[in-house]
């Protein structure tokens, strides 16, 4: 260990530790960043628009404005967390000269390379990246990502393909454990995942990282269901302050994710939330549209 | 017979003091209501976000509880988060906390996330060798009342600042053991049980 250094991958991964157990919430202005850290979420993410406003826009979406960034890090003291577009590695740079805490690099704006991520073990700041399978995972983890999150569908209050994600995950890291040694290389080969990484996970039994749930989580039972898949926290996007009551319900999700097996609190705690996000049904998503198909 | 170390588990990373725990022969439990809360040894609030723990706190009706078991001697270690709860003062704050630790805390107080570092800081209690010490997003004490140990200080504008404490049956530091391999500090607050 140097003295005083900044940016090392246990400073990385150790934020991502210190989040795990709490909720993530998509904000846009500093009263709904207010309304999320009184209602305990444990960091925010800072964005002109949620996906499913994105979704409804159409367009091009980038990253946001700093000046909304910044009116969001002056109003609440929890981490702030902001998105750029996938292999925009300049618009991450700004993100990081605007000293945000963590950075998305994320699907849901739209894409600025068709080939290639941020190189991420060149900053400062760390990142987290959405995944659908252990080889995308391990991909964003061998370019530097310190955390993970399940891509979901985002924006579309609808869990089905978030809950889709973390089970093909966790299959895959049974179906890598259960291998003779030997067999390894060839099974990082067609999952498409940097072998020393695959060796990683099958000596720990578990990813390296920290794992999030994200993409269509918009109910406390929601929440509560990927705890119990076995996720380590959970992103809300759309779901909270597109709904009814935004501050009754993020209450409700952060109390959902500490006590995800209790059903008579889980009970409780669902109770009047007020109207839930409209949801889409996912096939009603012409495939060139859903955002999970972006990364690489 | 093993000593049960309750780990508050409403958010942030209190597996990693658990594992810590259980490598020197304790029983771990984790504790997210307020009916957990009974027949444990001692209780480790760990790293997370305090503002999340704090409301967790409160709207699960343990604050009070858990205050009242410190107070009555029950030994407690907090790392960052933890030791923000733990403390008398939080500055420029109102947020929920247990409020035991004659202390004030500057949360934050070394800027951002890409501020946060690691170093070798010497612990004197702890022997010779310094201490892996990583200091995520992390609080350091202002001032702190005479009860109040010092057990290890940082240079901060050209003053030395406290970031590990202890006040009778309450261990605190700002950087977090639990992210390394060294021991000493849980070994350390075992002794205090």
């Amino acid at each position: 260990m140097k003295d005083g250094e900044k940016g090392t991958l246990r400073l990385k991964v150790g934020l991502a530790d210190m989040l795990k157990g709490g909720v993530i919430m998509d904000v846009t202005t500093p009263e709904q960043a207010k309304i999320a850290e009184d209602a305990g979420a444990c960091a925010v993410m800072a964005l002109e628009r949620v996906p499913a406003d994105i979704r409804a826009a159409g367009g091009v979406a980038r990253m946001a404005d700093p000046t909304v960034v910044i009116k969001i890090k002056e109003s609440v003291s929890i981490p702030v967390m902001a998105k750029a577009r996938i292999g925009h590695f300049v618009e991450a740079r700004i993100l990081e000269a605007l000293e945000v805490d963590y950075i998305d690099e994320s699907e849901v704006l739209t894409p600025a390379d068709d080939r290639y991520h941020i190189d991420k073990l060149k900053f400062t700041v760390p990142f987290v990246c959405g995944c659908r399978n252990l080889g995308e995972a391990l991909r964003r983890l061998g370019e530097g990502a310190a955390m993970l999150r399940t891509k979901g569908e985002p924006g579309t209050g609808n869990v089905i393909e978030a809950v889709r994600h973390m089970r093909m995950v966790q299959d895959q890291i049974r179906m890598l454990c259960a291998l003779p040694e030997a067999e390894v290389p060839n099974y990082a080969k067609e999952i498409g995942a940097p072998l020393e990484l695959c060796h990683v996970v099958r000596d720990q039994g578990k990813l390296p990282v920290v794992n999030f749930a994200a993409g269509g989580i918009a109910t406390p039972a929601d929440a509560a269901l990927m705890m119990q898949l076995g996720c380590d926290g959970v992103f809300v996007g759309s779901g909270i302050f597109k709904s009814g009551d935004p501050a009754k319900r993020a209450r409700a999700i952060v109390q959902a994710v500490t006590n995800f097996r209790d059903y008579k609190l889980l009970a409780e705690i669902s109770r009047d939330l007020g109207e839930a996000m409209v949801g889409i049904e996912i096939s009603e998503i012409p495939e060139n549209m859903r955002m999970q198909e972006r990364g690489w | 017979m093993a000593k049960n170390i309750g780990l508050l588990a409403l958010q942030g990373a209190f597996r990693e003091h658990g594992n810590a725990m259980r490598a020197l022969g304790c029983d771990v439990s984790e504790l997210r209501q307020k009916k957990h809360l009974a027949g444990i040894d001692a209780m480790i609030i760990p790293g997370g976000e305090s503002t999340a723990i704090g409301k967790l706190l409160v709207d699960l009706d343990m604050l009070d509880t858990v205050r009242e078991m410190i107070r009555e001697g029950l030994p407690v270690y907090g790392s960052c988060a933890g030791l923000i709860l733990l403390c008398k003062t939080i500055i420029g704050s109102e947020q929920p906390r247990l409020g035991l630790l004659d202390a004030a805390v500057r949360r934050n107080a070394f800027g951002r996330q890409v501020d946060s570092f690691e170093c070798n800081l010497p612990v004197p209690v702890l022997g010779d060798a310094p201490f892996p010490a990583v200091f995520i997003r992390a609080p350091l004490i202002e001032s702190a009342g005479p009860e109040v140990d010092v057990l290890a200080e940082v240079e901060m504008g050209g003053q030395n600042k406290p970031v590990a404490v202890r006040q009778g049956n309450i261990l605190a530091t700002s950087f977090h053991p639990e992210l390394t391999d060294d021991m000493r500090f849980h070994r350390y607050f075992l002794d205090m049980i």
